[in-house]
């Protein structure tokens, strides 16, 4: 991380400290997420039976942590304003084939393993993920994918018994 | 002698076959975990939480224990020999440590991480056992006012020793306790934020968030740059350290025993900065200050047997009051709970086996650690040769069907992509996961006892400051909150951090 930092930046984030323009659209993207979820938060339970200080009702305490996380976000995106000169440097590359491959995966598992069993859900779930990286071919995919499959057999339902079908419902053949 | 009879249970039960073999196996996989970068503690820890299950609560704790502190010594093994740190704790050891090994003292610089860890380990076990039970009789009598406030200074203190941007650590506690209001509400059954699904109903869970922002952040964070690993290791000759090596890490070891064990009770991390804290007193006292950096064998030593004293003692605030320290802690308390116990101050007198038993598998678990770790050296620093894009796919794999297996319930399945967005997007903006999983997992306790303190109370909302335990615990609350934005501290506190990074 080279040398100390300046002085006035020694409060600042680490993530960010290198970089002093980086730290303004990281201060705004933060402060944003946070707002949107706060406001997400109270916004909801504001339909939900409030109550009193008493006896508080289900909606009471998100409505003010909501409140409370508004303010933050917005103290966040105020203090990104004020340090901010160069608002144009960038978060850095995101792995969006990996981020999409990932995200896929995971949503793929969930939907489908209890209609196509296991071992579908699980071979496609490692084939998508093996995907994610640039140095992995398609041809290495599958050998991950088959790999790790069987891996997984092998340890959730031959070693610690999960009871879940191997081939579901949904196919022809379920065992 | 109450406390050599509770010893001698805990060792009764640690020492029993099957226990000592879910202590070797969590120490071997934590240190496994411990020297594979890109993977940490707390995912493995997440991932296997469901596997535990169906082991005995004894067993799945002890197994559990052994992953976090396993994960310890595995760290500092890659620090050292190929500066490389594989826990966060490490990174400090690899600053003199890896130049040990360049000058061809890898040897020396394992052993004596290895055996300061295994001083400050065995001590910190001792402190635990005297420690806790007076704690727990304290806890016992806190009414839901002194738990709301404790909860608080847990939370607050947390951000006080975390890195980084104090109003970032507050806004994500805020978040996860938000996000731990999902699902039907304790007392009117209400469902809030469910929109609908009643897969929701019973919340999300918290190994979806963790293995989400801790696992898939994680994984998004190495593949944004893949790079190869260059491993190049020379065998590891001469191992046992000079007599003059042996003399020069005492004090330290001693030292930082002490400090690791005070910090380790914090909330927030404490086993990293009692690393750094260790670094820069030995830095200090030293005769020669000036080696530090260029190989100083204290410059190991200290780090090291601060980090694994804290890791220990962090199970006191879990053990006594059942407040996690950090994320790990808080998994813990989840296993805790899946085996039907509620960590707390009755632990100890309802389950003296499953406590005593628990506390002494840490110090059998340190024997076994080093009894593996120096001889088998170079089976570890082979695994790294394991390759990432092989590594990461069975991370995600294991990490769904894992948490498919908790319930049954493909929604914490997709909580997991959720909190892997949410966590790889924040943690780019500079908002560390720690606090988040914290606010998640104290944030149903925080308002439970809230509502009713105030019932209680009749809606008197000063019960918090004129109970006498509940207003101390807020004060440092605020106190640690307050030294955390004073400018003065925050340099000290940043520097602690960052020296000769």
């Amino acid at each position: 991380m080279g040398g100390r930092p300046a002085a006035h930046h020694l409060y600042r984030c680490g993530v960010n400290r290198r970089v002093n323009g980086k730290r303004a659209v990281t201060d705004l993207l933060a402060g944003l997420i946070f707002v949107a979820f706060g406001l997400a938060f109270a916004i909801t339970s504001l339909s939900y039976e409030l109550g009193a200080p008493l006896r508080m009702g289900p909606g009471y305490f998100p409505l003010a942590l909501g409140g409370i996380l508004v303010l933050l976000g917005l103290l966040i995106m105020g203090k990104g304003f004020i340090s901010g000169s160069g608002a144009e440097e960038r978060l850095g590359s995101v792995p969006w084939r990996a981020l999409f491959l990932i995200v896929l995966a995971i949503l793929f598992f969930g939907l489908t393993v209890r209609g196509l069993g296991l071992v579908p859900a699980t071979a496609v779930t490692a084939l998508l993920t093996a995907l994610a990286s640039y140095r992995t071919s398609i041809l290495a995919a599958v050998a991950i994918a088959a790999g790790l499959t069987a891996l997984c057999v092998l340890i959730f339902v031959v070693a610690l018994q999960l009871r879940l079908p191997l081939f579901g419902p949904w196919l022809p053949f379920s065992v | 002698m109450e406390l050599l009879d509770n010893l001698a249970l805990g060792l009764g039960t640690a020492l029993q076959p099957e226990n000592v073999l879910y202590c070797l196996l969590g120490v071997v996989l934590g240190t496994a975990v411990g020297v594979l970068p890109g993977i940490g503690p707390t995912a493995t820890i997440a991932m296997l939480l469901p596997i535990t299950f169906s082991l005995e609560p004894v067993a799945a704790l002890i197994m559990l224990a052994g992953i976090y502190y396993g994960a310890q010594y595995g760290g500092s093994t890659t620090a050292i020999l190929i500066n490389l740190p594989g826990e966060s704790s490490a990174a400090v050891t690899a600053i003199d440590g890896h130049e040990m090994a360049l000058k061809g003292r890898a040897g020396p610089a394992l052993a004596a991480a290895a055996l300061g860890s295994f001083f400050a380990g065995t001590v910190a076990t001792v402190v635990l056992a005297v420690a806790a039970p007076p704690l727990a009789r304290i806890a016992l009598r806190f009414g839901p006012a002194e738990y709301f406030s404790l909860v608080v200074l847990g939370l607050l203190a947390s951000i006080a020793l975390a890195r980084g941007s104090t109003l970032k650590a507050l806004a994500m506690i805020v978040l996860g306790i938000l996000l731990g209001t999902v699902g039907q509400d304790i007392y009117t059954g209400t469902p809030r934020f469910v929109f609908g699904v009643r897969e929701l109903y019973g919340g999300l869970n918290f190994v979806s968030v963790a293995v989400g922002m801790f696992g898939v952040a994680e994984i998004l964070r190495n593949l944004e740059d893949e790079r190869t690993r260059a491993v190049v290791v020379e065998k590891v000759k001469n191992l046992w350290p000079t007599r003059e090596d042996l003399r020069r890490i005492v004090a330290p070891v001693l030292r930082a025993t002490g400090l690791g064990s005070a910090l380790g009770i914090l909330p927030g991390g404490g086993h990293v900065l009692a690393a750094f804290a260790s670094y820069s007193v030995e830095k200090r006292v030293s005769k020669r200050p000036q080696e530090f950096g260029h190989g100083a064998i204290e410059g190991v030593a200290g780090p090291e047997s601060a980090n694994n004293a804290a890791a220990q003692t962090s199970f006191i605030p879990l053990l006594t009051l059942g407040l996690p320290a950090h994320p790990v802690m808080a998994l813990m308390i989840g296993a805790f709970i899946i085996q039907g116990i509620t960590p707390g101050p009755d632990v100890i007198t309802e389950q003296p086996a499953l406590f005593w038993g628990l506390i002494a598998s840490m110090w059998v678990g340190n024997v076994l650690l080093v009894m593996l770790n120096l001889p088998l050296i170079g089976v570890w620093v082979r695994m790294l040769t394991i390759p990432y894009h092989i590594l990461f796919p069975a991370i995600i794999v294991f990490a769904a069907i894992g948490t498919f297996s908790l319930g049954f319930n493909p929604w914490h399945v997709y909580a997991i992509a959720f909190f892997g967005i949410l966590g790889y997007v924040l943690i780019k903006c500079g908002c560390e996961p720690a606090p988040l999983l914290l606010g998640f997992v104290l944030g149903p306790l925080l308002e439970e006892n809230l509502r009713r303190a105030l019932i209680i109370s009749r809606g008197d909302p000063t019960v918090f400051v004129t109970r006498p335990i509940s207003a101390t615990l807020l004060v440092v609350a605020v106190g640690a909150v307050v030294l955390a934005v004073l400018p003065a501290i925050r340099r000290r506190r940043e520097v602690v951090f960052q020296e000769e990074l």
